[in-house]
């Protein structure tokens, strides 16, 4: 049998038409099997989600809790069988309750990973390589330029700044889901005890975070805060928040971003950051091929991003390679939508 | 070396001056000897890197990597050096060196290495590098590193490790070399202040304050004497004998940079000995030339003969600081400049004279005279002079920018009404503030009006002007590039602002074709309508009258 006959891309996502399920979908469907939570993968407004607990919840914390006709947990290591094909799930080590689905029928085993990273992050369980025929990667950072140092050393630069200018805020922009936390976690471990505070915005998924057992130690609101509290201070917020109206309440910021983008020196300036901090939460170019290569698969297909630097990249190792030409994902981690839309009309105050 | 490219790294993304002064102190504090003084010498511009060309650095990775990656990954980058720096892999199954280069290393590897065996050895200081310290060395062999700290900026971070003022730094610098060991020594109270052994040192200089409208009621004009105030650039020349006899001639900015070698025609020029005070013009035809023809000039390392040829250089001096050996900077003005007049009296230079006093009994009447400085004496020159300069007669020469000696009263700037553009966000205490405007005028393109940029400006304004003009972009933007958002500027719809500016220059860097010197905002005309602002052919007049 073909690969294709178990999964191919489709409109909406890749689609297993044995079991009559979606991987990730980009738009509503009966039955979805959703790898982690964040929105360019986590939509609302399914039928059915197959989901880690911990994805389920945090669509819930994003969506409410009816983001679905109905919900249904796996653990890691689990399977279930749906329409003949055995889905199992395994870590993928890019956020919290993220999944990587293996799926086998008729001795053929595809696995698609979703968004991963091998690097080691404190705040979720850790990438496992899964043996299948064809593994489906992504490819965000799918470029030799791509090496993500160890994120130690990127905080280590972060608390050097908070010594080096110690009556500043650092305000770090880092992703509401994962980013944010995997900092937080970061900076314990390098022995930052003082208050973390956060955008109002972080406030439910970091709670959550802690109360799965992952300590983030004493965090709190930005809001709620004097502006003398932000002295020598980290603060985390979206992206978008970063450089915004929001960013005014603290002194003379110093302004960060935790994104494995900040790698590449005009993105940084593009962005207008002063910090830039090369943390990221998917595989960089030496971890997707490192685990392509511990698959042992004979192909691969890549979702989105550099798909074409992978896929060379895949046939100089004499594999099977082909892009999918996914639309709609690498959204939520690309760039972040414009803080307010432009006026149609001309203003016509003065002052 | 990762560390000093740590640093250059941090630097490059740092705007502000004090900021970029505490990342330098950090570093000098918690670096080993010799490799800060090695570091200093690389921000002071005391080394010369310059050993590879692009071509090698591009062989080198075409050796390493897959073409097709490499090609991918520098499309995506856009720089050489820094694809380079992102992708350079070890070779296949090697293990990465257990040390990782020195900077003081790798200076001497390349002060020493014959040329043909520097590919193999930057191969190999690339493998022992990080990312950071490779994309910092293949800037700085290629000669590409601008990370915005001038020389005046690092000896600034070194004196603050001691609580001392950059001037003290500065004083004793003409004598030191890399490593500066002895200078590190002092500035840390380890060692005493270090012998200034140099025949010809610079002297800090002593700047003056802008005099405002209500200072003049409290002056008495008799105590002051008064200069033309020339549109050039002030300098120090310098003039000794080394202990083994060579005449040595120097001349310095006012911030202390040796410039010399790019002004060898008046270094040649000069037969004093001594540390003059002084303006460093283009003089043509027995007539001072602007400051657009001087800049042909400034900011060059080195200098061709056509150059020479065409934009002699020359010197007007205003002040003896040192004449043959004998301190003059305890002595009042009026003496020093007795003796200066008696010193360019002797001198046989053509390149060198007195800048004039300008005679005046009232306040008054110095006002007129800088109203038309052409019939007050300045004759031909008049051009050149952007205003007067006050000295009290009796004021002794201190170093740095004492309040009460001396004045300047600069000429009233130019100004425009132009057209808000496009706006950028600032850095530190305006990072979240839309501060930096690019303004365009009216011209004609086939017929239709069209706003053209000629300049950007990021001060001038208040605090609440910043804060209007911010709301003013946000609800006005049209179009965002990154940082950058494009403003409504349509006839009757936009932002006119009031531009004041020292001067205009020729530029084929802009579209407009004109480059503005200085340029801030006087004003927010919020009363006035786009279609009113300022058009082109103004600016371009204006360009005549200046030559």
């Amino acid at each position: 049998m073909r690969p294709d006959e178990l999964l191919h891309p489709a409109p909406g996502g890749l689609y297993c038409p044995k079991g009559d399920f979606f991987i990730d979908p980009t738009r509503a469907v009966p039955r979805a099997l959703i790898t982690h939570g964040h929105s360019d993968h986590a939509r609302a407004g399914h039928g059915h989600v197959l989901a880690t607990r911990e994805t389920l919840d945090l669509m819930a914390i994003r969506y409410g809790a009816n983001f679905a006709g109905a919900t249904q947990a796996i653990a890691y290591g689990e399977s279930v069988e749906i329409g003949g094909v055995t889905v199992t799930a395994h870590p993928a080590g890019h956020v919290l309750g993220s999944a990587q689905f293996e799926l086998s029928w008729r001795g053929c085993t595809i696995v698609a990973s979703g968004d991963y990273k091998d690097a080691r992050d404190p705040t979720c369980a850790t990438f496992v390589p899964v043996r299948c025929h064809v593994f489906i990667s992504e490819a965000t950072f799918g470029l030799p330029v791509f090496r993500h140092p160890d994120a130690a050393t990127e905080t280590a630069k972060l608390m050097n700044s908070l010594h080096v200018f110690p009556e500043r805020a650092h305000i770090v922009g880092a992703y509401s889901l994962g980013k944010a936390q995997r900092v937080m976690a970061l900076l314990r471990a390098a022995g930052h005890s003082a208050p973390i505070y956060i955008h109002g915005a972080l406030e439910k998924i970091s709670a959550y975070y802690q109360a799965c057992g992952i300590p983030l130690g004493d965090i709190r609101l930005a809001k709620e805060a004097k502006k003398a509290d932000f002295a020598g201070a980290v603060v985390i917020a979206p992206p978008t928040s970063i450089t915004d109206i929001w960013s005014r309440n603290f002194p003379e910021p110093v302004t960060a971003f935790a994104s494995g983008w900040m790698r590449v020196r005009a993105r940084a300036r593009q962005r207008g950051i002063e910090l830039p901090l090369v943390i990221s939460d998917h595989a960089d170019w030496d971890g997707l091929t490192a685990a392509i290569s511990a698959t042992g698969c004979e192909e691969v297909w890549v979702t989105h991003g550099a798909e074409d630097a992978l896929v060379h990249w895949a046939m100089t190792r004499q594999l099977r390679a082909r892009p999918l030409h996914m639309v709609g994902y690498g959204e939520e981690e690309n760039e972040a939508p414009p803080a307010a839309p432009a006026p149609a009309s001309p203003p016509e105050a003065t002052p | 070396m990762n560390r000093f490219a740590a640093l250059l790294d941090r630097l490059a993304y740092e705007s502000g001056r004090n900021a970029k002064i505490r990342l330098m102190a950090d570093y000098f504090a918690t670096t080993p000897d010799p490799e800060r003084g090695i570091a200093l010498a690389a921000l002071t511009g005391a080394l010369s890197f310059t050993n590879a060309k692009p071509g090698l650095v591009r062989a080198l990775i075409q050796e390493r990597a897959d073409p097709v990656l490499f090609a991918m990954s520098y499309d995506y980058v856009g720089d050489l050096s820094e694809t380079v720096a992102l992708m350079w892999p070890l070779p296949e199954g090697a293990a990465p060196p257990d040390h990782a280069p020195l900077l003081s290393e790798i200076v001497h590897g390349l002060e020493t290495l014959p040329k043909r065996a520097l590919p193999g050895q930057l191969a190999d200081w690339l493998d022992g590098l990080d990312d950071t310290g490779r994309w910092a060395l293949l800037k700085l062999i290629t000669g590409a590193l601008r990370v915005g700290a001038s020389a005046r900026l690092a000896k600034t971070a070194v004196a603050t490790l001691g609580g001392l003022a950059p001037d003290e730094v500065e004083l004793v610098w003409p004598g030191m070399a890399p490593p500066y060991l002895e200078l590190f020594a002092w500035v840390e109270g380890r060692a005493p202040r270090p012998e200034n052994l140099d025949p010809a040192p610079f002297r800090p200089v002593m700047l003056s304050h802008a005099i405002e409208d209500s200072d003049f009621t409290a002056l008495d004009p008799s105590a002051f004497a008064a200069e033309w105030k020339w549109d050039g650039i002030r300098i120090q020349a310098v003039a000794g004998v080394s202990p083994e006899g060579e005449r040595i001639v120097r001349l310095y900015s006012r911030t202390g940079e040796d410039i010399s070698p790019a002004f060898p025609d008046l270094v040649e020029a000069l037969d004093f000995e001594g540390a003059m005070d002084g303006e460093l013009l283009v003089v043509r035809e027995g007539r001072v030339q602007s400051f657009n023809v001087l800049q042909q000039r400034l900011n060059r390392k080195t200098v061709t003969a056509k150059m020479l040829r065409d934009y002699p250089a020359h010197m007007r001096a205003y002040d003896l600081l040192v004449e043959a050996g004998e301190d003059l900077r305890e002595q009042p003005f009026a003496a020093r400049r007795a003796r200066l007049a008696a010193l360019i009296a002797r001198t046989a230079s053509p390149r060198l004279d007195l800048s004039p006093l300008v005679p005046f009994a009232s306040w008054e009447a110095l006002a007129a005279a800088r109203a038309d400085p052409a019939s007050a004496g300045a004759g031909v020159d008049a051009e050149a002079v952007e205003g007067v300069m006050l000295k009290r007669a009796d004021s002794l020469y201190l170093p740095g920018r004492p309040k009460g000696p001396w004045w300047k009263w600069k000429r009233d700037p130019h100004t425009v009404d132009a057209v808000l553009m496009y706006a950028q966000r600032g850095h530190g205490k305006r990072s979240s503030y839309y501060s930096d405007y690019t303004f365009g005028v009216w011209t004609q393109a086939e017929g239709v009006d069209t706003l053209v940029p000629v300049g950007k400006a990021y001060f001038g304004f208040t605090d609440e002007e910043l804060l209007a003009i911010d709301k003013f972009v946000r609800e006005a933007t049209v179009n965002r590039f990154g940082p950058v958002r494009e403003v409504l500027h349509e006839p009757d719809a936009g932002l006119v602002l009031e531009i004041a500016f020292e001067g205009l220059a020729r530029s084929t860097r802009h579209r407009s074709g004109i480059a503005m010197r200085f340029p801030r905002i006087a004003r927010l005309r919020w009363d006035k309508p786009p279609r009113e602002a300022d058009r082109l052919e103004t600016l371009e007049k204006l360009l005549g009258a200046e030559g």
